[in-house]
């Protein structure tokens, strides 16, 4: 799939994203609420076969944002699912790992480092953090003091 | 972990005496074959991301190269990339060309010490000793341009520490005959002896349907067909310049897996030649001032697979956030895949047939199926060996040729 | 010299232990045995269960996960044993200092299952092989 292409059936998805931000030409960037996210991977994973290559969770001021990283092998564009998770008591977001069994782990570890629920995850324990890390104390917030 | 309290359960790990790192599997068995396959990691996790967070720009090259030892070219080059993706720096073209020489010199003692790795898994431990002792020459190369056998340390925003000095050239181009040669000879002797073909075919496959939506990345995405290679799909350093070509195999085995790695050992010597040949003068590093808010990716093929790291910068002297996907991440749980429905004896093989990297990984753990049956390394490493013996017998020994050697 | 010490010193059995490290000073002890260094030359041998090492190789920064774990092979060791912390890391957790999952380093875990135990440090990141022959050595010549 060539970039006019991707670009072309990206905007098919407009109605579920906030906005669409592209940086250069091979980065582009889906803003969408957390709710959404689920139909915007489902959407690029299956429908336009992009690689799934990893997720990153992340610590903003008002809110959790988890990106999902994607990648047009042939152009060599990196496409970005950036879900906001607005309510910072009980953060969570639906699993992808049902239709891409390659998120599996990393959906486990962003539960592990920032506490961040998974929904409908098939195998959720703890990957990352040693047997006997306390509960509820999640390394990559920004408020975690050691 | 499941609580299959009625079916064996085998332990692999955490601490065995090959595989230098810990890592602990549970493999469920029905007989001799596979059902299930478990994965605890942990041990390796340090805890990198965070760190990161407390360090500057200029001193996160040095940590990233420790994420794994052997990959230490890859990271700090990915990460590079990323950082000077977000500050729109062009570094110059000597410092590009000396970053590929690094890196396709990691790839060739990198892929050589996999070839030993695996030769071992199987007891085959003449190749284990050729290829490590081969991979010696291209450690000395290394550490004459960078000043250390790994960690080379060796990049920086904006450019290059240390420069290769002109008159090492020569040298470099006499050694990498040597390894050409011996790797030829090793190749060889690998494709044609018909005892690996029968013990490395049809084990451990991968299929392109696995490998697609277990997303794995390098030789053992290539070895399923799937020709994707970052420094071919989105060029860095200087291989948009070089003429070479991906390597890949379709039948998505431990064998095809060991072809991918043993020709791309070719394409690397090639592509180090080219790179000398073709290396501009001038200088090796451009000023960095200030690092803009935004935010960058950066990815560099790893011997084991692509690596990927994303940078968020508010535009202090620290990341706000810096996320690693190593390689190994992704291609680890195909194990999912390539191993359930296996013969036991199959496993130790197939798990070393992507190369893992549990330091790159951040980690696999210790058993507590106290009640379960419980073998340990050894007896893996036995099964692996005793079938080995028992091909051996049925299709007789192979000739060896002295001249060969 | 207690008999002990002496039959110690001779022929060295090994056993690695990777406690969180990057891989690399891994990398170099498994070149040890490998035709340019061939450390098995003079007995030095790494052996699979510590039950039968005389000496123990522990490398990386030793992470909560693999605390538990490094104090469980030292007490399963025969006495008396010898400790090397190989690397930067072994040593003094080096560059990982003050990361939440680091609780190394080394002689800190091992101190605390046997204040009297013989540990050696072999600094360097990694240590080259010969640091490392030369690190056993002087700590086999001093005992």
């Amino acid at each position: 799939m060539n970039q006019e292409e991707l670009n072309n059936r990206l905007s098919e998805i407009k109605d579920k994203l906030i906005n669409i931000e592209q940086t250069k030409d091979s980065r582009i960037f889906l803003l969408c609420e957390a709710e959404n996210s689920f139909a915007v991977s489902k959407f690029l994973f299956e429908d336009l076969a992009l690689r799934f290559m990893i997720a990153t969770g992340i610590d903003s001021e008002d809110c959790f944002e988890i990106l999902y990283h994607f990648s047009n092998d042939g152009t060599g564009c990196v496409v970005t699912v950036k879900a906001f998770i607005r309510d910072r008591e009980n953060p969570s977001i639906e699993s992808i790992t049902p239709f891409i069994p390659a998120a599996e782990w990393i959906e486990r570890e962003i539960y592990d480092i920032l506490g961040i629920e998974i929904k409908n995850h098939p195998n959720m324990r703890r990957l990352i953090l040693a047997d006997d890390w306390p509960e509820g104390v999640y390394p990559l917030r920004k408020d975690f003091k050691r | 972990m499941k609580e299959s309290v009625n079916k064996p359960i085998l332990a692999v790990g955490p601490f065995h005496p090959l595989q230098e790192e810990m890592e602990y599997f549970q493999l469920t068995v029905d007989g001799e074959i596979v059902t299930d396959i478990d994965v605890r990691i942990s041990y390796n996790h340090r805890g990198i991301e965070r760190l990161s967070e407390t360090l500057q720009y200029d001193q996160i090259p040095f940590l990233v190269s420790r994420i794994c030892g052997i990959c230490s070219a890859s990271h700090p080059l990915a990460y590079i990339n990323a950082v000077e993706e977000i500050a729109g720096i062009t570094p110059p073209d000597r410092a590009l060309y000396v970053r590929t020489i690094i890196n396709e010199l990691e790839r060739i003692h990198s892929h050589l010490l996999w070839v030993g790795l695996g030769g071992h898994f199987i007891g085959y431990d003449t190749v284990f000793m050729w290829a490590w002792k081969y991979r010696e020459p291209v450690l000395d190369l290394l550490e004459a341009i960078t000043g250390n056998r790994n960690n080379y340390g060796n990049v920086k925003v904006g450019g290059c520490r240390e420069d290769i000095p002109n008159e090492l050239i020569p040298k470099i181009l006499k050694e990498l005959d040597l390894v050409e040669k011996k790797t030829d000879m090793l190749t060889k002797a690998i494709l044609d002896d018909p005892v690996l073909h029968v013990r490395l075919k049809g084990v451990g496959t991968l299929s392109k349907e696995d490998a697609i939506s277990y997303a794995v990345t390098g030789p053992t995405a290539r070895g399923s067909g799937i020709a994707i290679d970052v420094r071919h799909d989105d060029p860095y350093a200087a291989y948009a310049d070089l003429d070479w070509k991906v390597i890949t195999q379709t039948e998505g085995d431990v064998f095809a897996k060991a072809v991918v790695r043993l020709l791309e050992i070719f394409e690397s010597i090639k592509m180090v030649r080219q790179a000398l040949k073709k290396l501009p003068d001038g200088p090796i590093a451009v000023e960095v001032k200030e690092i803009p808010p935004g935010e960058g990716f950066g990815r560099a093929e790893a011997p084991r697979g692509e690596t990927f790291h994303y940078i968020r910068s508010d535009g202090g002297n620290r990341p706000v956030r810096h996320k690693v996907r190593a390689p190994s991440y992704v291609n680890v749980p195909s194990f999912k895949a390539s191993c359930i429905g296996q013969h036991i004896a199959d496993v130790t093989l197939t798990l070393a047939a992507v190369d893992p990297c549990y330091s790159c990984t951040e980690r696999l753990a210790v058993v507590d199926g106290r009640k379960n049956v419980v073998h340990d390394y050894d007896a893996l490493l036995r099964l692996s060996r005793e079938k080995t013996a028992r091909i051996k017998k049925e299709i007789g020994v192979p000739e060896i040729k002295l001249e060969d050697f | 010299m207690s008999w002990k010490i002496w039959s110690l010193k001779k022929s060295v059995w090994v056993f690695h232990v990777n406690t969180g490290a990057c891989n690399n000073c891994d990398i170099e002890i498994v070149n040890l045995l490998t035709p340019r260094y061939d450390v098995e030359r003079f007995g030095i041998k790494l052996v699979g269960s510590p039950r039968h090492a005389d000496a123990l190789l522990v490398t990386g920064v030793v992470t909560a996960q693999a605390a538990p774990r490094l104090r469980e092979l030292y007490r399963q060791t025969s006495k008396p044993c010898v400790v090397f912390a190989m690397g930067a890391c072994a040593c003094q957790t080096g560059i990982f200092n003050g990361a939440y999952h680091v609780v190394g380093p080394v002689d800190k875990i091992i101190r605390e299952v046997d204040p009297n135990a013989i540990i050696a440090y072999v600094p360097g990141c990694p240590p080259k092989p010969e640091a490392m022959i030369s690190g056993v050595v002087k700590a086999l010549s001093i005992l």
